[in-house]
């Protein structure tokens, strides 16, 4: 699926992470900055990069803000900035969830 | 070689001192030393200038030192240090109570200047404590807490050269007290130690009374120089009026459960004691306890440690007999000092040090303690963040968890970190010395302390579980994370209250 605009999902209040999604064409580029980086660095880019692709989603830059956000809502936030990216607001991707 | 508390120490570090072995301190005979004495009639102490003082007693090498009394509303630190970096003084020992924030940029210059080049301290934070984490000093900040800074200046191992202590009155030859004044902050606990043993003992102060000064907690007799600067501290940040319970549910949750664990103990009788620290949970636990003495009509002999405010009415209800005072963490406390004859001023050693005829801490019924982390063997980490960062101090939490029923409080997780964890980063208090652990998903008592378990399992509605229980729970709710990266290279020893070595702290990989 091609990213049609840039999007984003989340605020950076604690323990929630902001993920903004824009076009890319070299796979999924996550730039992450995270309050705990050093414990769950590469957790938090498996599970955006495992919800991205269950979108199909295949080149995407992901700006990801961090504030100590557990997996479910990194999920979350994830779908919803894909769901804004992709155009397709109104049409759920249940398989997803 | 591995300590008794699990920890590798490097053998480099053994030479002069021991690993930590046992909680147990035994009847060792010490030998106490006392301070030069430099013989005057006291009319020449009173000096214009913090520069005239420092070019008169500080000399490359030596060992200076300061309270933390004034806490965040500190001015003499920087105005001090100022001085002896402009003075180009090379090579001091610092060895103050502890460094508080106020102080952490003016400590960092100090060091890249050459002015620093050893500390031994309570603790630190901010910006120091990541410089120090990340290597800045060669030498290993040696952290001990507040009885073993005691016992340490009292053994010798500690030898201040000069001590510059901010006060918020004196008179002309250095009698003076914490209670009065626009810097008041009721007890000089650990600065008393300082006084006592120092070579040089330098007062500050803004508020010069007429001789003689009383009551006087620092006496002429101790005292070399005093000082007459502009302020001393800033009022509004030495303390916050009076301390507030928390209103955060899950530290109230937590604060009953740890009232339910006091009261169902067999330590909750006529003439118990306690102490609290100042963190969310565990000052709220005074709420509860109140209530649940009067229902009792239970009242303790004494409640010790860092006061606050809400102890202080304890005491004025009657509920509380005594208040061992060794510092005070808020205004209400502070000021009540004067008028409360029932809040006594005790000095670091008689509050804390183990090397002593009896320490206060050693005749403490409950503590209620918190925690950065707690392993499942109950080791606590109040030292180093999740990034392996220092950021905290050990206090007086080696010291009062001594008592006969140590509760450490604290919640499961913060945020993406779990605070009961397989091992802490770094071990600070030894696990045999913590016998329950409270968090709102259920308490977990020591298995050592069989006694306890039996008191508490006829106790309907109390959650008791298993260590390992909890530490599972967390680590379901914020995933496993990977080992902290650090570099051979130690950069801080953490000692025990003996000062044996508990702990060291590596530098931190960038």
């Amino acid at each position: 699926m091609e990213i049609k605009q840039t999007a984003l999902a989340g605020t950076l209040e604690s323990s929630d992470i902001q993920i903004t999604l824009s076009q890319g064409n070299e796979g999924i580029q996550i730039d992450l900055d995270s309050s705990v980086e050093a414990l769950y660095g590469p957790q938090i880019k498996k599970v955006i990069t495992d919800t991205l692709a269950a979108y199909d989603i295949e080149n995407a830059k992901v700006k990801a803000v961090d504030k100590g956000a557990l997996d479910c809502v990194i999920k979350a936030r994830t779908m919803a900035a894909a769901q804004r990216a992709l155009g397709t607001v109104d049409k759920p991707n249940w398989e997803v969830l | 070689m591995k300590n008794n508390a699990g920890r590798e120490i490097p053998e480099e570090f053994l030479n002069d001192r021991k690993a930590f072995e046992s909680t147990e301190i035994g009847h060792p005979e010490i030998q106490r030393t006392a301070p030069k004495v430099r013989v005057s009639t006291g009319d020449d102490k009173v000096v214009e200038s913090i520069e005239d003082v420092v070019k008169s007693t500080v000399k490359d090498g030596m060992t200076i030192s300061f309270h933390h009394h004034l806490r965040e509303g500190d001015f003499i630190f920087n105005k001090v240090m100022d001085c002896i970096i402009n003075l180009g003084i090379k090579d001091l020992t610092l060895a103050p109570s502890s460094l508080t924030n106020t102080m952490n940029d003016k400590v960092v210059e100090a060091i890249k200047a050459g002015t620093i080049t050893n500390i031994t301290s309570s603790g630190m934070r901010g910006s120091l404590g990541e410089a120090v984490s990340h290597g800045l000093l060669k030498n290993p900040v040696i952290f001990r807490s507040h009885g073993n800074r005691a016992r340490s200046i009292e053994n010798g191992e500690i030898k201040i050269d000069v001590a510059f202590l901010g006060v918020p009155n004196a008179d002309r030859l250095g009698n003076a007290n914490g209670m009065t004044g626009d810097a008041a902050f009721g007890s000089l606990g650990y600065a008393l130690m300082d006084a006592n043993y120092a070579n040089k003992v330098v007062l500050l102060t803004d508020n010069l009374v007429d001789y003689p000064n009383t009551p006087a907690s620092i006496k002429q007799t101790q005292v070399d120089y005093v000082v007459k600067v502009d302020q001393v501290g800033d009022p509004d940040r030495i303390g916050t009026g009076a301390t507030r319970f928390t209103k955060n549910p899950k530290d109230l949750k937590i604060a009953k459960m740890v009232n339910d664990v006091i009261i169902h103990s067999p330590y909750f009788k006529q003439g118990f004691s306690f102490q609290t620290g100042s963190g969310g949970s565990a000052l709220a636990v005074a709420r509860f306890l109140r209530q649940s003495m009067i229902d009792n009509h239970i009242t303790a002999s004494f409640a010790l440690g860092g006061i606050t405010k809400p102890i202080v009415d304890l005491l004025e209800e009657g509920l509380v007999q005594k208040v061992m005072d060794v510092q005070d963490f808020d205004k209400g406390a502070a000021t009540s000092m004067k008028e409360n004859k029932n809040q006594q001023e005790i000095d670091a050693s008689w509050y804390a040090d183990p090397e002593n005829k009896g320490a206060m801490v050693d005749q403490l019924d409950i503590a209620i303690l918190s925690a950065l982390e707690i392993d499942t063997n109950f080791n606590v980490n109040v030292m180093t963040g999740s990034n392996g960062v220092i950021r905290g101090a050990i206090g007086g939490h080696q010291d009062a968890a001594t008592s006969k029923m140590t509760i450490i409080c604290a919640p499961l997780t913060r945020g993406r970190i779990a605070t009961v964890v397989p091992a802490v980063s770094t071990v600070v208090t030894p696990g045999d010395s913590i016998d329950v652990l409270v968090t709102e998903a259920g308490i977990a008592v020591n298995p050592k302390r069989q006694d306890l378990v039996e008191a508490f399992k006829k106790v309907p509605g109390l959650p008791l579980v298993s260590i390992e229980e909890l530490q599972q729970r967390a680590e379901k709710i914020v995933g496993k994370p990977q080992p902290l990266q650090f570099t051979d290279r130690t950069v801080a020893l953490v000692t025990y209250r003996d000062g044996s070595l508990i702990d060291v702290i590596k530098q931190v990989k960038d």
